[in-house]
C-alpha cells in the first residue's frame, strides 16, 4: 500500500553547513510517528523541507505516491498536508471562528469568490463552528485570537491545520511554550486525532512521545541516527547517551515505568 | 561615439558617482544595519549644503573647511533625530518608517524653502577649484576632478575604517547577523547612533560637495532622493562596495544615457534598476 | 477585518454562554457582517448635501470625488492586502493618457467609452506589473514600482510629440455626456456623474472586501506565511487585488482627464503617488471609509492652505505626517472609533 508520506534521502545545506543528511522516513496511513533529537538536530528544518517552505538539494518527498518535491507550499497543503508551527501562526487581529473559516475558505476554493458575502454560506460558518466545538473552543468563537491564552492559541493553531482536513498532519512541538496546567488540553487532542490521518509530531517531552507514538525516529546533526518502535528506541544504549544531559533522566525514568 | 566622447562620459559620470557615493553610503550601511527606511536622507545632504553655503557666504569661511565643519555639525545634530525620533520605529512596519520619514523630509523642504527662498543658491569656491585642468587625454574642469579625488580618498578611509578597525568589523557583524551580534555582547543601538551620526555627516559632506555638480534648491531632499535610494537598492544594503559599483553605474548611465538621447536618456537608469532587482532582489551585493 | 473595530469588540461576548447559544450569536455575527450600518448612509448623504450647500465649489467637489476613488483603490492593495508600494500613479497616470490620447490623437471624445476603455488599459498594466513585482517585498517592490512609473513617464517624456510633456496633451476636447450633458464652468454634470461612479465603485469594492476572497486578502496581510500552509495561492490573490486597484485608479485617473480636460506628466510623480499615500493614512487604512475621511480632509487642507503659502502647507503636511504616524496610527477614523468607544457608544450592530 502507498505510504501516506515518503521521503526519500533527502538533503540540504545552509551554505557549507549540511542540515538534513541523507534524511529517509515513512509514514503510512493512519501513522503516529514521533520525530525527536537533540537541539539543533535540525527536525523544524526536515518538516519545513517537507512542507516546502524550504527546497531540497536532494532527494524526494512523495505525497500518497505522488512526487510533490518541486511543487510549491500551499500546492501541498491543497493535496492534504498540514502542519502546524513551532510558533504559533495565527491571525492574531481575527476571530477564532475567523481563522477557522478562512482556513475553510481556502480549502474549498470559497476565497476565489469576491462577489458573495463571507457570511452567507452557513455550511462553512456551521464546519468551523463543528471544529471549534470537538476542541472545546466553541465559547471563544468570537474572541479575537491575541486575546486567548498561550495554551487555547496553541489549541487554534491545531484546529487550523484539522480543519484543512489532511492526509498528513505535521505537528511542529504542539505543546510547546504552553504552562503546563493547560498542556493536557493539547495531549488530549494530539491523542484523540483521526485515526485515518498520519501524524508526525516533533516532540521533546518524552512522556508524550511514548504515550502518542507507534513509531520514533531519532534525527542527530540532520541524519537519521535511529529508528523503531518505542520500546526498541527505549532500550537503546545510543540514544540515551545521546540525550545525555539533555533528557536522559526522562528516558531512563519512563523505561522505569 | 569617439574615444573622447567616451573619456568624457567615464571622467563625468565619475565624478558624478562620487557625490552620489558620498551621501548615499551612509543610507546603504544604516539601512543595512537597522533595516531602517530612511526617507529623509536627502535632507540632511542638503542641511549639509546649506550650511556651507551660509559658512561661506555669511561668514567667510572658505570651501573647504566649510565641508568639513557642516559634516560635523549635521553629523551631531542628527543624533538627537535618531535617538528621539527614528528608534521609536526601528521595530515598526516599513510603512510607517517611509510615512515618518516623508514627512520629516516635507517639513525640511518647507523650513529651507523659508529660510533660502526657493532659487537656486551657489558656493563661491576657491580658485584653484575652478576652471579646467589637464588629465593627459583631455581638460576637464577641476572641480571635477577634486571631486573624484576626494571620493578616493573617502573610499580608501571608510575601507580602512570597515575592514581594519575594531568598529568597523563591529559594524560588519551587526549588518550580517543583528542578533548574532547583540548576544556576543555588541551594543547595537550605540553602534547604530555612531552609524547614523557618520552616515548623516558624510550626506552634509557629499551635499556640500553637490552644490557645484547639482545645484542647490530646497527640492533637492526629494529631488534625488530617488538616486540615493537606487544606489542603495542596487548596490546591496550594507555593502560599501556595493554602494561604490552601483553609484559608478548610475553615474555612467545617467551621463551616457543623456550623451545619447539628451533629456529623454534619463531612463537609463531606471531600466538598470528594475533589471538589477529583478534578478537579484537584495542588490548586487545585498544580503538575502 | 470589519468595517470598523467597534463592531468586533462588540461582538465578544462578556460571559461563557451554553455552547448552543454561543454557537447562535457566533453564525448570526458572521451573517450579517456585512449588512449596511445606518452610519453608512452619512458620506452619502454629506456628498448630496455638498451639492447644494456649496454649488460654487462643484468643480473642487469633483475633484475630492476623484481623490476619494483614487485613496479607495489604494486601500484595496495598501489597506487589505498590506502591500506597499511607491507607484500607484503610474495607473492613475495610464487612465488619464488613455482619455487625453483618444480625444488629441483620435478625435474620440464619448467620455463613458474612453473611461471604460482606460479602466481596462489600466487594469492591464496593474495584471502585467503585479504578476511580474509582486513577487517581491520591502524595499525591492517600493524600488521596483517607483521605477515602473518613472519609466512611463520618462517614455512619455521622449515622445514628447505625442504626449505633450509636462506641458500637457494639447488639444483635448470632451464630449457631451450622453450627448446631453456638458461640463459646465460650474461643475454640476461632473458631480453627479463622478458621484455616480464613485458609488459604483464603493458598491463593489465593499462587495469584495466582505467576500471570502477579501477575508483572504487580510488573511495575506495579517499572517502570510499561515496563508502559504493552508493551501491559499497568495500570489494570485494579490495579482488579482493588484489588477482590481490599477482598474479604479485608472478610472479615477479618466475622470479627472475629463473633468480638467487637462493631462500632463505629471500625473506620473511620485509626488501623486506620495499624495495618495498620505490621504489614505490620514484618514485610515483598511476600513473602506478612511479613503473618504482622509481624501477630504486632505483635500480640503490643501485647498485652503496652499494658497495662503505653500510652504506652509507643505510643513504643515509633513508634521501631520509624522504626528499621525507617531500618536495617529489609525488615522482620522481610528481616533474617531477610539473618541466614540471612549464616550460608550460601543455598539454599533
Amino acid at each position: 500500500m502507498t505510504a501516506a508520506l515518503q521521503v526519500e534521502k533527502l538533503n540540504r545545506s545552509f551554505g557549507a553547513l549540511p542540515v538534513t543528511r541523507d534524511v529517509d522516513l515513512t509514514l503510512e496511513r493512519g501513522a503516529r510517528h514521533a520525530l525527536i533529537g537533540p537541539n539543533g538536530a535540525g527536525k523544524t528544518t526536515l518538516v519545513n523541507l517537507i512542507t516546502g517552505v524550504l527546497k531540497p538539494h536532494s532527494g524526494r518527498v512523495l505525497l500518497n505516491g505522488d512526487d510533490i518535491t518541486g511543487t510549491s507550499q500551499a500546492e501541498r497543503a491543497r493535496r492534504g498536508l498540514a502542519r502546524t508551527f513551532q510558533i504559533n501562526q495565527l491571525f492574531r487581529g481575527l476571530t477564532v471562528l475567523e481563522n477557522l473559516t478562512m482556513t475553510i475558505g481556502e480549502r474549498d476554493g470559497e476565497c476565489n469568490n469576491l462577489w458573495r458575502p463571507a457570511g452567507a454560506k452557513p455550511s462553512v460558518i456551521e464546519e468551523a463552528l463543528d471544529h471549534l466545538e470537538s476542541l472545546r473552543l466553541a465559547d471563544d468563537a468570537l474572541r479575537l485570537v491575541r486575546e486567548l491564552p498561550y495554551g487555547r492559541q496553541r489549541l487554534v493553531e491545531i484546529a487550523i491545520a484539522l480543519a484543512q482536513k489532511p492526509r498528513v498532519l505535521l505537528l511542529d512541538e504542539p505543546a510547546a511554550g504552553v504552562p503546563s496546567s493547560e498542556s493536557h488540553l493539547i495531549l488530549d487532542v494530539v491523542a484523540a486525532l483521526d485515526p485515518e490521518i498520519a501524524v508526525l509530531i516533533i516532540e521533546h517531552d518524552m512522556d508524550v512521545v511514548f504515550r502518542f507514538a507507534k513509531e520514533i525516529t531519532v534525527l542527530v546533526q540532520g541524519a537519521v541516527f535511529t529508528h523503531g518502535t518505542p520500546q526498541q528506541i527505549m532500550a537503546d544504549e545510543q540514544v540515551r547517551a545521546v540525550y545525555l544531559g539533555e533528557e536522559g533522566h526522562k528516558v531512563a525514568g519512563a523505561s522505569h515505568g | 561615439m569617439s574615444a573622447s566622447a567616451i573619456v568624457s562620459i567615464l571622467f563625468d559620470g565619475l565624478a558624478y558617482a562620487m557625490v552620489l557615493f558620498i551621501i548615499s553610503v551612509g543610507l546603504s550601511i544604516t539601512m543595512g544595519l537597522m533595516g531602517f527606511v530612511n526617507l529623509a536622507h536627502g535632507a540632511f545632504a542638503m542641511a549639509g549644503g546649506y550650511l556651507v553655503v551660509t559658512l561661506t557666504r555669511s561668514w567667510g569661511v572658505p570651501f573647504l573647511p566649510s565641508l568639513v565643519i557642516a559634516a560635523v555639525v549635521v553629523g551631531v545634530a542628527s543624533i538627537p533625530f535618531e535617538r528621539i525620533l527614528y528608534s521609536r520605529l526601528y521595530k515598526a512596519t516599513e510603512l510607517d518608517q517611509v510615512l515618518l520619514t516623508i514627512g520629516l523630509a516635507f517639513m525640511a523642504i518647507a523650513s529651507y524653502t523659508y529660510f533660502y527662498g526657493p532659487s537656486p543658491l551657489t558656493v563661491p569656491l576657491p580658485s584653484f577649484l575652478t576652471g579646467q585642468i589637464d588629465i593627459g587625454v583631455r581638460t576637464v574642469p577641476t572641480y571635477r576632478a577634486f571631486t573624484i579625488v576626494v571620493g578616493a580618498v573617502l573610499i580608501a578611509l571608510l575601507w580602512y575604517g570597515f575592514e581594519r578597525t575594531n568598529i568597523g568589523a563591529k559594524i560588519r557583524a551587526a549588518v550580517d547577523n543583528r542578533r548574532m551580534a547583540q548576544s556576543v555582547g555588541i551594543n547595537v543601538d550605540r553602534l547604530f547612533t555612531l552609524t547614523f551620526a557618520l552616515g548623516s555627516g558624510l550626506a552634509a559632506f557629499g551635499g556640500g560637495l553637490a552644490i557645484q555638480t547639482f545645484g542647490l534648491t530646497p527640492s533637492f531632499a526629494v529631488l534625488y532622493l530617488v538616486f540615493f535610494l537606487i544606489i542603495v537598492s542596487v548596490g546591496g544594503l550594507g555593502s560599501l562596495k556595493g554602494t561604490l559599483i552601483a553609484s559608478i553605474l548610475l553615474g555612467v548611465f545617467d551621463i551616457g544615457g543623456k550623451y545619447l538621447y539628451s533629456d529623454a536618456g534619463g531612463f537609463f537608469i531606471y531600466v538598470l534598476t528594475v533589471l538589477v532587482l529583478l534578478i537579484k532582489p537584495a542588490g548586487l551585493y545585498g544580503r538575502e | 477585518m470589519a468595517v470598523s473595530d467597534i463592531e468586533t469588540a462588540a461582538a465578544a461576548p462578556a460571559s461563557a454562554a451554553s455552547t448552543a447559544s454561543a454557537r447562535a450569536r457566533a453564525t448570526a455575527f458572521l451573517a450579517k457582517r456585512h449588512h449596511l450600518r445606518w452610519w453608512e448612509a452619512l458620506p452619502w448623504l454629506l456628498i448630496i448635501a455638498a451639492y447644494f450647500i456649496f454649488p460654487d465649489r462643484l468643480t473642487f467637489g469633483t475633484q475630492v470625488l476623484i481623490g476619494i476613488m483614487f485613496a479607495l483603490s489604494l486601500d484595496l492593495i495598501l489597506g487589505y492586502a498590506g502591500i506597499v508600494t511607491l507607484g500607484h500613479a503610474l495607473f492613475f497616470g495610464i487612465g488619464a493618457y488613455t482619455v487625453a490620447l483618444l480625444t488629441a490623437r483620435w478625435n474620440w471624445g464619448e467620455p463613458i467609452s474612453s473611461m471604460l476603455l482606460a479602466i481596462l488599459l489600466s487594469s492591464l498594466a496593474g495584471l502585467v506589473s503585479g504578476w511580474f513585482l509582486l513577487r517581491y517585498r520591502n524595499l525591492t517592490l517600493l524600488m521596483l514600482t517607483l521605477a515602473a512609473a518613472i519609466l512611463v513617464q520618462e517614455a512619455g517624456n521622449y515622445r514628447s510629440d505625442i504626449t505633450g510633456g509636462y506641458d500637457g496633451v494639447p488639444g483635448m476636447e470632451i464630449w457631451k455626456l450622453f450627448g446631453v450633458f456638458e461640463n459646465d464652468l460650474y461643475g454640476h454634470t461632473y458631480y453627479i456623474y463622478v458621484g455616480v461612479l464613485l458609488l459604483i465603485v464603493w458598491y463593489i469594492v465593499r462587495r469584495i472586501v466582505y467576500s471570502p476572497y477579501g477575508a483572504a486578502l487580510t488573511g495575506i496581510r495579517e499572517n502570510v506565511r499561515r496563508m502559504h500552509a493552508i493551501g491559499s495561492p497568495v500570489h494570485w490573490r494579490l495579482v488579482t487585488a493588484y489588477t482590481i486597484a490599477a482598474g479604479i485608479a485608472g478610472m479615477a485617473g479618466a475622470l479627472f482627464a475629463q473633468s480638467t480636460a487637462y493631462t500632463t506628466l505629471g500625473v506620473f510623480d511620485f509626488d501623486n503617488s506620495a499624495k495618495v499615500m498620505v490621504m489614505l493614512i490620514l484618514g485610515g487604512t483598511g476600513r473602506l471609509y478612511g479613503a473618504f475621511i482622509g481624501a477630504t480632509v486632505y483635500l480640503v487642507l490643501e485647498d485652503h492652505l496652499s494658497k495662503l503659502s505653500p510652504t506652509f502647507w507643505q510643513f504643515g503636511i509633513g508634521l501631520l505626517l509624522v504626528l499621525t504616524v507617531l500618536f495617529a496610527r489609525r488615522g482620522l477614523l481610528g481616533l474617531l472609533e477610539d473618541a466614540l468607544k471612549y464616550f460608550g457608544r460601543g455598539a454599533k450592530s
